[in-house]
């Protein structure tokens, strides 16, 4: 079984850390797993993205052009990656500021206003673990507790008092997540 | 979960690998996508623990110079930069291969030429294995294709760096650079004592005891016969190489009508396509040089007879292609397939020009 992933959005939304936590969790399922960052200078202000495979088998190709699952968070990424997803795929995206949502037929569509949530419940610090727990409800390719350890193991020490509101959050993107 | 697998990207397996070799020196300059080697190794800091010292110099050319002296010492030194910066360090490159000097230089390859991009590129496949600085010199080259050879090479390299008392480039890029993946580091190895230099490096300038000549490091000779001498003394040892350490993978070749040749990232995207092709039903392999220099063409070549076509697949403009059409002797056809300037295709990309090649 292998899930081949694109998460993307703006830069600074926390794009890269959430692939990092995806494969970090994979890790802690003893998969194979690879992650590949847009690295250029768009990523302050720009776009930013990252491709995350999580395998049973040794990864081949790192660099895709078509995916699984696909993660947007603004409507740029939405434009650049909606036609990416393979049929029958997933497509999650954060509705916040898009005019023009997506209108395959032939894929899952989900909709998480985790922008909306961040904002108005105080969870502006991990929005991106809100996303996640919408990606872990609609499509549970990695348990709740190796995400949790896989947080516990990249995050230095200091920071792990951090662990119970970036499980809150994971918990509120498993409520907030809705079909389209 | 085995404590020891850790999920680091290429450029931190690079800096944790040298660590752990008992390397004794690292001097660099910053540049992209190579800058985590050099903050890695800040970070580690290993001048506390196995004592290795790691420095930023002023410039590229100043930080293989440094390489050059603690080589003359008998110090196992490294350095790494991009492609502009390799570049820079090529004079210092020739001079260590002249000086018949052991190190490691680690390129993580940019587009180019120029300044170019940051983006990925294979676009110095040339200057790597084809000379690159000035003077009948080689330089042992391994392609890592994955995070696990970027740690794996580091020793590699050292190795027959002194084995052969040549410098060994890592050739690598962007993609490998900055992915992360699973790695199993190896284990910490002490650095060589004086002792040990002064007993295996015996050409080191460690200092003269009473009981030998001095040891003179130079490439600088201005007697044309000693010179040539010199020059014949480098060409049996490079063919010594080139017929001890050749390595390569071949994955699903044993049948194949098409071979795809790629090395380092290219060869993880031309994994997908032999995939994608068997798939289709259509028998393509995957052969992958790891050392770039020495070329695998002995091996190369027993596939003149066996396959139909051969694509070469490279992130530049068509390099590695000269060297396995002369592997086949042109018995087969071979054509190639790249892109330019930092961008990467993806696997169907190169699927489908395989196929208009190929399978009209």
């Amino acid at each position: 079984m292998q899930h081949e992933i694109i998460i993307a959005g703006f830069g600074g939304q926390g794009v890269l850390s959430m692939g990092k936590i995806l494969a970090y969790a994979g890790l802690m399922e003893d998969k194979e797993v690879s992650w590949f960052p847009s690295y250029g200078p768009e990523q302050r202000g720009g776009t930013a993205n990252v491709t995350v495979i999580l395998s049973d088998q040794r990864v081949s190709s790192p660099v895709l052009n078509e995916f699984d699952i696909a993660i947007v968070l603004n409507q740029p990424s939405l434009d650049k990656f909606e036609n990416t997803v393979k049929p029958g795929g997933i497509l999650i995206y954060d509705g916040n500021g898009i005019n023009n949502p997506p209108k395959r037929k032939d894929i899952e569509i989900y909709q998480i206003d985790a922008m909306n949530i961040a904002s108005t419940e105080g969870m502006a610090k991990t929005f991106n673990m809100i996303v996640l727990g919408g990606l872990l409800k609609v499509s549970p390719i990695v348990k709740l507790e190796s995400v949790m350890a896989g947080l516990k193991k990249s995050l230095p020490e200091r920071h792990h008092k951090l662990l119970p509101m970036n499980e809150k959050a994971i918990i509120r993107g498993m409520e907030i997540i809705h079909k389209q | 979960m085995p404590e020891e697998i850790k999920l680091m990207k290429g450029n931190e397996a690079i800096a944790y690998a040298a660590i752990r070799y008992g390397a004794d020196g690292y001097f660099g300059y910053p540049i992209t996508p190579q800058s985590e080697i050099m903050e890695t190794l800040m970070d580690e800091m290993p001048w506390e623990t196995t004592g290795m010292v790691v420095l930023q110099a002023e410039s590229e050319v100043a930080a293989i110079n440094m390489v050059y002296g603690g080589a003359a010492c008998g110090k196992a030194v490294m350095t790494s930069s991009s492609s502009p910066g390799i570049s820079l360090k090529l004079e210092g490159i020739s001079y260590m291969a002249g000086a018949e000097l052991p190190g490691l230089i680690v390129n993580v390859m940019r587009g180019g030429p120029g300044l170019g991009t940051i983006q990925p590129s294979q676009a110095d496949y040339f200057q790597t294995v084809k000379g690159g600085g000035h003077g009948d010199y080689r330089l042992i080259t391994l392609a890592p294709a994955s995070v696990q050879e970027m740690a794996d090479h580091v020793a590699l390299a050292f190795d027959l760096s002194f084995k052969y008392r040549n410098p060994a480039m890592i050739l690598s890029d962007g993609v490998i650079g900055q992915m992360m993946e699973k790695v199993k580091l190896p284990e910490q190895r002490a650095r060589r004592t004086e002792d040990q230099v002064r007993q295996e490096q015996t050409w080191a300038t460690l200092g003269k005891p009473d009981n030998r000549k001095p040891n003179i490091i130079t490439s600088l000779e201005l007697d044309s016969s000693v010179m040539e001498k010199n020059n014949q003394r480098f060409q049996a040892k490079y063919k010594l190489i080139e017929e001890n350490e050749v390595i390569y993978e071949e994955i699903n070749c044993e049948d194949a009508e098409y071979l795809i040749v790629a090395f380092g990232s290219a060869a993880r995207i031309s994994q997908k396509v032999v995939d994608l092709a068997r798939a289709e039903g259509i028998k393509v392999g995957l052969f992958r040089p790891v050392t770039l220099w020495p070329f695998p063409s002995k091996r190369l070549n027993t596939y003149k007879d066996k396959v139909k076509g051969i694509l070469t697949m490279e992130l530049n403009a068509g390099q590695m292609i000269e060297d396995v059409k002369l592997a086949v002797e042109c018995n087969v056809p071979v054509e190639h397939y790249g892109r330019l300037g930092g961008i990467v295709p993806s696997p169907t990309e190169v699927f489908e020009a395989f196929k208009s090649t190929f399978i009209k």
